[in-house]
């Protein structure tokens, strides 16, 4: 029963995107996720913070089923996603992925040409009816992912042949090319500069105001600056999760304060 | 910090400072050893080159004569009382007449030619000059005039073979002290070959024939070729590939992709690596028992060849397949999947074009290895003596036909010198082939890969 009110609360709301509760994730026998219960707000960038194998990807994967394809991975509880269950038999996951994008942790662009990275979405998905609306789309995303200066003149040149970093920032332009309701983000900015890392700072910062982002990462100045809500991971526990401002400046918890004074991790 | 820079300074104990220029002991062991070691891998990499080298020498040194033919020409008239005895050049009445006309026919005119050329040789009977001309020679001319009636009453330009001894006489094959011994061949017959020789009547040439000409019997060697062998190899290749090919790249991209990981799947896999280990003789009797025995196919026939060969190939096919969709990378399949591919889409869009070239290779060297098969064939009965080209149609592969080891086999195991000969010669045109599919592969991989 006290599930179901906190269920009603977010739909009055609007706001709330994703209603996580009593997830838990084991792989094979051991214990990834233990009990965790969060709220994903819509148009909000939120940013998971934790030591290095505390559960953040692992909870990032439950959100658009990418566990799935891990054999041993097991997820239970509930995950909503605009009320509806995600977990439900009836959902096919190949359509909820086309809602929650995903940015991963190591770039991985196809073999195949810039365009048909960033155009591979949108053509599947049947979100455009001509070329000249596809080139849009692909324009308009590389724009976005603040890469189409550096690609304009060599859209059919290998994705794979630029730097690790531009690759990072095609893999971004080829997750919102689709045009996501929620983009998950593993430690996007791991392999870039720090000129790249503010553009792609500045562009999470833009794509608040349509989708809802959430975001792995290492970087607390990171996560201060770009997100509003912080949620922080520890040993397979949210241990806390609230406005990034209050997280950074006033935890409740002491694992998090040491954890952001630099004490565990 | 102050306790790093503290341990950084001080040399750790047990380790002399030393200079760099100067090799230490140990430094000196290990440069010996790998020394030792390139020395032992170029070493082991000369051995197999020549081993290798000696082969193909050997080979080629008994095989490359198996290309050249002694042929006489001499003008030939086709004498119409003997071929046409009724003198109205119908087909079937000229059919009447056998090889044994044609045979008097052109020993007729070869004994004239001789005599007006005055080339004699003492102790040479008539029948020792009919001999000189191949036993297929007649066989071929009638074929040639029922082809073509017209021709009866002109005089051509013969060329007909020779017969074995004779050509090994060219090649150096047959001596005088050998034929002194030899009840086929007398010396004065070699000395007439000579004189011919010198006349312009006997030589060597090419001999096209050897590609093309079907299968002859054991007192022809000079007429025996691989055109049968050709056309049955080339008929099973075909007919592995379209079996193999779709079933196992199939099979893999199920297994790999799609198929549950469980105790079944576990059980599949360990089976499919026994049955490329399985000998390739076993196949053979596999499908002597169920395709001949059982289903009642043609003995012989490429159709049943082919179907062993694909049972031996699949195996291979699968286990590269399966290892080269393996070895494409994880993180493409998450990001096609990342995007809302369905797995048909990440497997079909992103994991086959990156496995294709690991296919093709495996692909090719199955059938190349399917190529060089011998011992399931023998169990078939391709090994039988077929001297009819199976039908150019679909039809064809229900035809006996024989195979390009298998008669590399068959010529290997008779009694005349003359075929081993055209055994190393077919082991030529097989390597030829195996060579030529090898190269493919390595084009067909490059091709693949060079896209990105
Ligand atoms: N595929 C897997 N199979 C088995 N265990 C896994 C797998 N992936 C992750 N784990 C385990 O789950 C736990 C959480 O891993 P996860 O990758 O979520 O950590 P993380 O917080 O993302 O760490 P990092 O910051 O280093 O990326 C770890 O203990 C890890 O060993
Ligand atoms: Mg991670």
């Amino acid at each position: 029963m006290n599930d179901m009110r906190i269920v009603e609360r977010t739909v009055d709301t609007q706001n709330t995107k994703i209603t996580a509760r009593g997830v838990q994730v084991h792989y094979g026998t051991s214990h990834a996720i233990k009990d965790l219960n969060v709220d994903i707000l819509d148009k909000t960038v939120t940013a998971f913070i934790g030591p290095s194998g505390c559960g953040k990807s692992t909870f990032l994967r439950c959100l658009n089923r990418m566990n799935d394809t891990i054999a041993v991975c097991k997820v239970s509880g509930e995950i909503k996603l605009e009320g509806e269950d995600i977990y439900d038999a009836r959902v096919d996951p190949v359509q909820l992925r086309a809602k929650v994008g995903m940015v991963f942790q190591k770039p991985n662009p196809f073999p195949k040409s810039i365009y048909d990275n960033v155009a591979y979405g949108p053509k599947i998905h049947g979100l455009t009816r001509n070329k000249a609306e596809l080139d849009e789309i692909v324009e308009s995303s590389l724009k976005k992912a603040a890469i189409w200066n550096e690609v304009k003149d060599r859209l059919s040149a290998p994705g794979t042949g630029l730097s690790g970093g531009q690759q990072q920032r095609l893999c971004i332009a080829r997750a919102i090319a689709t045009s996501p309701e929620v983009l998950l983000m593993d430690e996007p900015c791991s392999a870039l500069d720090p000129i790249a890392t503010s553009q792609v700072e500045e562009l999470i910062d833009e794509l608040r105001s349509q989708f809802s982002v959430v975001i792995v990462t290492h970087s607390m100045q990171q996560a201060a600056r770009v997100s509003q809500k912080t949620a922080f991971f520890h040993l397979g526990h949210l241990v806390e999760y609230g406005e990034t401002g209050q997280i950074f400046t006033n935890p409740q918890d002491p694992r998090t304060e040491s954890y952001i004074s630099g004490r565990i991790g | 910090m102050t306790d790093a820079t503290a341990s950084g300074m001080a040399v750790p104990a047990g380790r002399p400072k030393s200079s760099l220029l100067a090799q230490t002991a140990l430094m000196k062991k290990r440069n010996a050893s790998e020394a030792r070691f390139k020395f032992y891998g170029v070493a082991a990499i000369v051995l197999s080159l020549s081993v290798l080298a000696f082969m193909l020498w050997t080979i080629l040194n008994d095989g490359v004569s198996a290309f050249f033919q002694a042929k006489l020409s001499f003008p030939l008239e086709l004498t119409a009382e003997t071929l046409d005895p009724e003198g109205n050049r119908n087909r079937d009445e000229m059919a009447r007449v056998t090889t044994i006309g044609y045979g008097r026919v052109l020993t007729t005119a070869f004994a004239t030619e001789l005599e007006k050329r005055g080339i004699a040789v003492e102790g040479v009977s008539e029948k020792d000059i009919s001999d000189m001309i191949s036993k297929d020679a007649a066989g071929d001319l009638r074929a040639t005039v029922l082809a073509n009636p017209q021709m009866v009453g002109t005089t051509i330009d013969a060329t007909v073979l020779a017969t074995g001894r004779i050509d090994g006489y060219l090649k150096g094959r047959v001596t005088m002290e050998t034929a002194e011994r030899d009840s086929n061949v007398t010396p004065q017959q070699l000395q007439l070959a000579d004189a011919l020789r010198d006349a312009g009547i006997l030589g060597s040439s090419f001999n096209w024939d050897f590609i093309t000409s079907p299968d002859a019997s054991d007192q022809r060697p000079e007429a025996a070729g691989l055109g049968v062998a050709i056309m049955g190899s080339a008929y099973m290749m075909l007919l592995v590939l379209i079996t193999c090919v779709p079933i196992g790249v199939a099979a893999s991209i199920y297994l790999e992709e799609f198929a549950p990981k469980n105790t079944w799947t576990d059980a599949i896999e360990v089976n499919i690596s026994n049955l490329a280990a399985v000998p390739s003789i076993v196949f053979g009797i596999l499908g002597l028992a169920i395709f001949i025995n059982f289903a009642g196919m043609p003995q012989s026939s490429s159709l049943v060849g082919a179907l062993v060969l694909s049972l031996m190939t699949l195996p291979t096919i699968i286990i590269a397949t399966r290892a080269s969709i393996k070895a494409v990378p994880p993180s493409i399949r998450d990001a096609a999947l990342g995007i809302g591919a369905s797995k048909m889409q990440t497997v079909f869009h992103h994991v086959l074009p990156l496995a294709m070239p690991g296919i093709l290779t495996g692909t090719i060297l199955g059938l190349a290895s399917a190529l060089g098969e011998t011992a399931p064939l023998l169990l078939i009965g391709m090994v039988a003596f077929v001297d009819n080209y199976p039908a150019a149609s679909v039809a064809g592969v229900l035809d006996p036909a024989t195979a390009l080891p298998v008669q590399v086999y068959g010529w290997a195991q008779r009694a005349d010198p003359a075929f081993i000969e055209r055994s190393s010669g077919a082991i030529i045109i097989l390597l030829i082939f195996l060579v030529a599919m090898n190269v493919l592969a390595i084009l067909l991989r490059r091709r693949f890969e060079r896209r990105w």
